[in-house]
C-alpha cells in the first residue's frame, strides 16, 4: 500500500500558556490518500483552521500542539526542526487562504510572487526563461485567461476569481503532495466558486494531490468531499465517507449543518396584493465620478436605472454578485448616498434630493442592518446605550426608550439584562439580532438588510433568516434583503429581484423566479450554487 | 514622459506656496521689532543721515511697493545685497550652503541606516530586550532638546574622551578624513531625535503589516523568516517610514539652525541666524525661500517615492 499523504493522529492542541487549559483541538484523527479530498466542516470556533495551521507549523505564537502525530508522506512534522518544516512548506505542502484579494502581496508582482517559490525551494538555479515557461505553464494549468498579462500584474489589477487562481498557481508551482484549502471560496461570488470548486477537483484528479480543505458549507463538501470530519468546539462529532455522512448522519449537529443550508425552497408566503406601497423607485441613477486635481475625471455606472415597488409587509430580495449595484442600490434607498437621477418616493414623498434635515426625519422611516455585526456596534459603548441612542435623538425621553428597548431585546430573542453589557460579550448572531433590534427602535417601516446573514454561521444563518420573517410577520415590515446568496433569497423572500452590472435583470414572485428564470444570469446563478443537486435530492429521500 | 508632466505640475502648482512664504516672511520682518537702519547707522547718527540711508534701502517705500519691487528683481535672479556687508546674497548663500547640505546629508543617512534596522528588529523580537531598550531610547530622544544632546557630546565625546574637536568645519578640500572628523558631532548631536522617530514609525509600521494576510501566505510558501521581513513586511510599511523621513528633513531645517550654532559650522543655520539678529532683510527672505523651496521639492520626492514603494498609488 502507498503511503498515504496526511496521516494526524490524536492532535491536541491548546494555548501556550494555559497548558491545564481546555485544548482548542482535542483528539483529531484524520487520513488523506493521493488524488483525495477530505473536508473539515464546522462553525466558527470549531477549531478546523487550527488544525489546518498545525500541519503547516504556521500557528500562531499563543498556540501549540500538544499531544498527537501530523505525518507527511510518513515524515512526523509535529516536534520537528522548524527550519526542517518550512522547507517542506511550499515544496511538498502548500496552502491557500480565504481572501484571495489580500493574501497576495500587494507591491510585488504575481511573477515575483511566484518566481520566490522557486528561488527558496528549487534545487538547482533556473534560467530567467525556464522560469517564465514553468510559471506561464503553471497559470495556464489553472485556467488563468492571459497567463502573460497576469504574471506581469499586481494583485489589485485581477479580479477576486483570477487571484484566487493565482494563490493556487502559487500553491502548485513545485507539485506539492498535500494542498491544504482554509475556506478558499468563501470570499468569491457563487458563479466564481464553482469555477475554483471545479478548478481544484480536476487537479486532484490531474495531478494526484491530496487535499485538506477546510468549509463551513455543507453545499460545498456536497461538491467535491471524498472524506469529512465534522467538527464542533474542538471534537470531532463525526467522520467518515462524503456520501455516507451526507446520506445518514449520525449526529444531531452534522444533521443541524446540514439542514442549515439553505437549499433554496421557495418561501410560500404570498403577499397581500392590497397591501399598499411604501417604498416606490423610479429610474434611479448613480454615477460615481472620479476627478483628481489634474489628471482627466472618470465615471463609473453603478446604477443604470432601476425601478421598483415595495409593498406593506413584503420582504423583496435584491440579488447579484459583488459589483451588481445592489449595494448601491440599497444606500440610494436610504438616502446614505444621493442619486445622481430619478425618484425615491417613501410613503409617497421623494426623499431622492431630500436636505440634511427633511432627512433626519425620514431616516426612521428606513433603518439598515449591516453586515459585519462584529464592526456595526460601538465597542466602547453598552448595548443599552447604542440602542435607545437613536430614539433620545429623535426626542423620545430616555426612560420611555429604554422601557422600549428592553422590550425589542426580547422581541429579536435577547433577554432585557444584557442592556449593560458591551458589545464583545456576544456572539456574531447574538450580535446580529442586537443590531436588528437597533434598526427596530424608530419603529421604521422599511428595513434594509444589506448582506445582514452573510458572515454568520449556517446554523446562526438559519435563526436570523427567521427571525426576520417572525418580525415581518408581527410588526408588518417591509424589506429590502439583500445578498449575494440567491438560495438565502429564495427561502426568505417574496420577490426577488436578480441585479447585474448595475441593471435589474429580472423581478418576479420567488416560486416563479426559482421555477422558470428568464434569463440566463438567473439560470447561472442557481446552477452555482454549490451542493445544490446532492442536498435537494437527499432532503427528498 | 507622464511621471514629467506630473513633475512639471507639481512644481508649477508650488509657485503659488513660494509667493505666500515670501509675503509672509516679508511682512513678519517689517512688523517686528528692530529696524537694520537704525543698527546700520550707528549711535551716533543724525536723523537726516538715518533717512537718507532708509531712502537708499529702499526701505521708505510703502510695505507693498517693496514687496512687488524684490519680487520683481527675484524674478530676474537677483536676490539682492546684503545690507550689513553689501555682498551679493546669492554669493553668500552659496558661501555657507556646503556644511549644511553636509550636515543634512549625514544626518539623514545616518538616521536611516541606524533607525530602521533597529525598528525592524524591535518589531521582529517584540517585547524583547533591544524593543525594550529602543522604546526608552526614543522617548529620551524625543524628550531631550537639540542644544542638551549636542552639549553632552561635546562635555563626553570632545572635553572628556577627546575623540572629536568641539566645534568647527573644515570643508571636503580639506581632506575627507578631516570633513567627516569635524561632522561627527554635529551629525551625532542632530541624528538622536531622528533615529529615534525613524525606529518608532519603522517598529509600528512593521508590526501592523506582520499581521496583514500576504505575510501569512509568504510563510506558508516557506520562505525563511528574514525574507518574510525584509521582502514582503517592510516593503509595504515603507509608505509611512518614507513619509516620517520626508518629515524628518523638513524639521531638519530647525535643528541645523541650532547644531550650526553649537558647534560654529559656517552654514545656512548660521548665516540666519546672524541675518535676523542684524535685520539684514535681503538675505533674511532669500535664505527663507531657498528653505521653501527645498522644503517644496522634498516633498516631491517622497510623493515620486510612494509610487516606487507601491503600484497601487498611482501617478495620475
Amino acid at each position: 500500500m502507498t503511503e498515504p499523504v496526511l496521516t494526524i493522529k490524536g492532535l491536541v492542541v491548546g494555548r501556550r500558556d494555559d497548558p491545564s487549559g481546555d485544548p482548542i483541538v482535542r483528539g483529531l484523527d484524520l487520513t488523506i490518500g493521493a488524488g483525495e479530498i477530505a473536508c473539515i466542516v464546522g462553525e466558527s470556533g470549531s477549531g478546523k483552521s487550527v488544525t489546518s495551521f498545525s500541519v503547516m507549523g504556521l500557528l500562531p505564537d499563543a498556540l501549540t500542539p500538544r499531544a498527537g502525530s501530523i505525518r507527511l508522506l510518513g515524515e512526523e512534522l509535529l516536534g520537528t526542526d522548524p527550519e526542517k518544516v518550512r522547507k517542506l512548506r511550499g515544496s511538498r505542502m502548500a496552502m491557500i487562504f480565504q481572501e484571495p484579494m489580500t493574501a497576495l502581496n500587494p507591491v510585488m508582482t504575481i511573477r515575483a510572487q511566484l518566481a520566490e517559490v522557486i528561488e527558496f525551494h528549487g534545487e538547482t538555479p533556473m534560467s530567467r526563461s525556464a522560469l517564465d515557461a514553468l510559471i506561464l505553464a503553471t497559470l495556464e494549468d489553472m485556467l488563468v485567461r492571459d497567463p502573460k498579462r497576469v504574471m506581469n500584474s499586481y494583485p489589485h489589477q485581477l479580479s477576486g476569481g483570477q487571484r484566487q487562481r493565482v494563490m493556487i498557481a502559487m500553491a502548485l508551482l513545485l507539485s506539492p503532495s498535500l494542498l491544504i484549502a482554509d475556506e478558499p471560496t468563501t470570499a468569491l461570488d457563487v458563479t466564481t466558486q464553482k469555477q475554483i470548486l471545479g478548478l481544484i477537483k480536476s487537479l486532484v484528479e490531474r495531478r494526484n494531490i491530496g487535499v485538506l480543505f477546510i468549509t463551513h458549507d455543507f453545499g460545498v463538501v456536497a461538491d467535491i468531499a471524498d472524506q469529512v470530519v465534522v467538527m464542533q468546539r474542538g471534537e470531532v462529532v463525526e467522520s467518515g465517507p462524503a456520501a455516507k455522512v451526507l446520506q445518514s448522519p449520525e449526529k444531531a449537529y452534522t444533521r443541524l449543518l446540514i439542514d442549515s443550508v439553505p437549499k433554496g425552497h421557495a418561501s410560500t408566503n404570498v403577499p397581500s396584493e392590497l397591501a399598499a406601497p411604501v417604498l416606490d423607485v423610479r429610474d434611479v441613477q448613480m454615477v460615481y465620478g472620479r476627478r483628481s486635481l489634474f489628471g482627466a475625471a472618470t465615471t463609473t455606472h453603478a446604477l443604470k436605472g432601476a425601478s421598483f415597488t415595495l409593498n406593506q409587509g413584503e420582504i423583496l430580495g435584491v440579488v447579484g454578485e459583488s459589483g451588481s449595484g445592489k449595494s448601491t442600490l440599497a444606500r440610494c434607498v436610504a438616502r446614505l448616498a444621493t442619486p445622481t437621477a430619478g425618484q425615491i418616493l417613501l410613503m409617497g414623498r421623494d426623499i431622492s434630493t431630500a436636505g440634511q434635515e427633511e432627512l433626519r426625519l425620514q431616516r426612521r422611516y428606513i433603518q439598515f442592518v449591516f453586515q459585519d455585526p462584529y464592526r456595526s456596534l460601538n465597542p466602547r459603548l453598552p448595548v443599552g446605550r447604542s440602542l435607545i441612542e437613536g430614539a433620545v435623538n429623535f426626542g423620545v425621553p430616555a426612560e420611555v426608550a429604554r422601557d422600549k428597548v428592553r422590550a425589542l431585546l426580547e422581541l429579536v430573542g435577547m433577554d432585557a439584562y444584557i442592556f449593560d453589557r458591551l458589545p464583545h460579550e456576544f456572539s456574531g448572531g447574538q450580535r446580529q439580532r442586537i443590531c436588528i433590534a437597533r434598526a427596530l427602535v424608530s419603529e421604521p417601516q422599511i428595513l434594509i438588510a444589506d448582506e445582514s446573514v452573510s458572515a454568520l454561521d449556517v446554523t446562526v444563518q438559519a435563526q436570523v433568516l427567521k427571525l426576520f420573517a417572525d418580525l415581518r410577520a408581527r410588526l408588518g415590515l417591509a424589506m429590502l434583503f439583500i445578498t449575494h446568496d440567491l438560495r438565502v433569497a429564495a427561502e426568505l423572500c417574496d420577490r426577488i429581484m436578480v441585479m447585474r452590472h448595475g441593471e435589474i435583470v429580472e423581478t418576479g414572485p420567488t416560486a416563479e423566479i426559482m421555477q422558470h428564470p428568464q434569463h440566463d444570469y438567473t439560470r447561472a446563478l442557481f446552477a452555482a450554487a454549490p451542493g445544490q443537486e446532492r442536498l435537494r435530492a437527499l432532503a427528498t429521500v | 514622459m507622464q511621471v514629467l508632466l506630473l513633475i512639471g505640475r507639481r512644481i508649477a502648482a508650488t509657485v503659488p506656496v513660494l509667493i505666500a512664504v515670501a509675503l509672509i516672511a516679508f511682512v513678519l520682518l517689517r512688523i517686528s521689532s528692530g529696524d537694520p537702519v537704525a543698527q546700520l547707522a550707528g549711535d551716533n547718527a543724525t536723523p537726516e543721515a538715518i533717512a537718507a540711508i532708509r531712502a537708499r534701502l529702499g526701505l521708505d517705500q510703502p510695505m507693498i511697493i517693496q514687496f512687488l519691487q524684490w519680487g520683481w528683481r527675484v524674478l530676474h535672479g537677483d536676490l539682492g545685497t546684503s545690507i550689513v556687508s553689501g555682498t551679493p546674497v546669492l554669493r553668500l548663500i552659496g558661501q555657507h550652503t556646503a556644511p549644511t547640505i553636509a550636515v543634512s546629508l549625514m544626518t539623514m543617512l545616518v538616521s536611516v541606516v541606524i533607525g530602521v534596522p533597529l525598528g525592524v528588529y524591535a518589531a521582529w523580537r517584540r517585547g524583547g530586550i533591544v524593543d525594550q531598550l529602543t522604546s526608552v531610547m526614543t522617548t529620551a530622544g524625543f524628550a531631550v532638546p537639540t542644544f542638551a544632546v549636542g552639549y553632552v557630546w561635546i562635555y563626553l565625546l570632545s572635553m572628556q574622551a577627546g575623540l572629536f574637536p568641539v566645534q568647527g568645519y573644515v570643508p571636503l578640500s580639506g581632506g575627507v578624513g578631516r570633513f567627516l572628523w569635524h561632522l561627527t558631532l554635529p551629525v551625532l548631536t542632530l541624528s538622536f531625535v531622528y533615529i529615534a522617530l525613524i525606529a518608532r514609525v519603522s517598529r509600528t509600521s512593521l508590526l501592523e503589516v506582520m499581521s496583514d494576510d500576504y505575510v501569512r501566505t509568504a510563510r506558508a510558501k516557506g520562505l525563511p523568516e528574514r525574507t518574510v521581513i525584509f521582502r514582503h513586511a517592510l516593503r509595504n510599511a515603507a509608505v509611512p517610514i518614507v513619509s516620517i523621513i520626508g518629515i524628518g528633513v523638513a524639521l531638519l531645517i530647525g535643528g541645523v539652525v541650532i547644531t550650526e550654532s553649537i558647534f560654529n559650522l559656517p552654514g545656512l543655520g548660521r548665516l540666519t541666524v546672524d541675518s535676523v539678529m542684524a535685520r539684514d532683510y535681503p538675505v533674511i527672505q532669500a535664505v527663507i525661500i531657498v528653505f521653501g523651496g527645498v522644503y517644496v521639492l522634498i516633498n516631491l520626492l517622497i510623493d515620486l517615492s510612494y509610487a516606487a514603494f507601491d503600484p497601487r498609488i498611482s501617478l495620475s
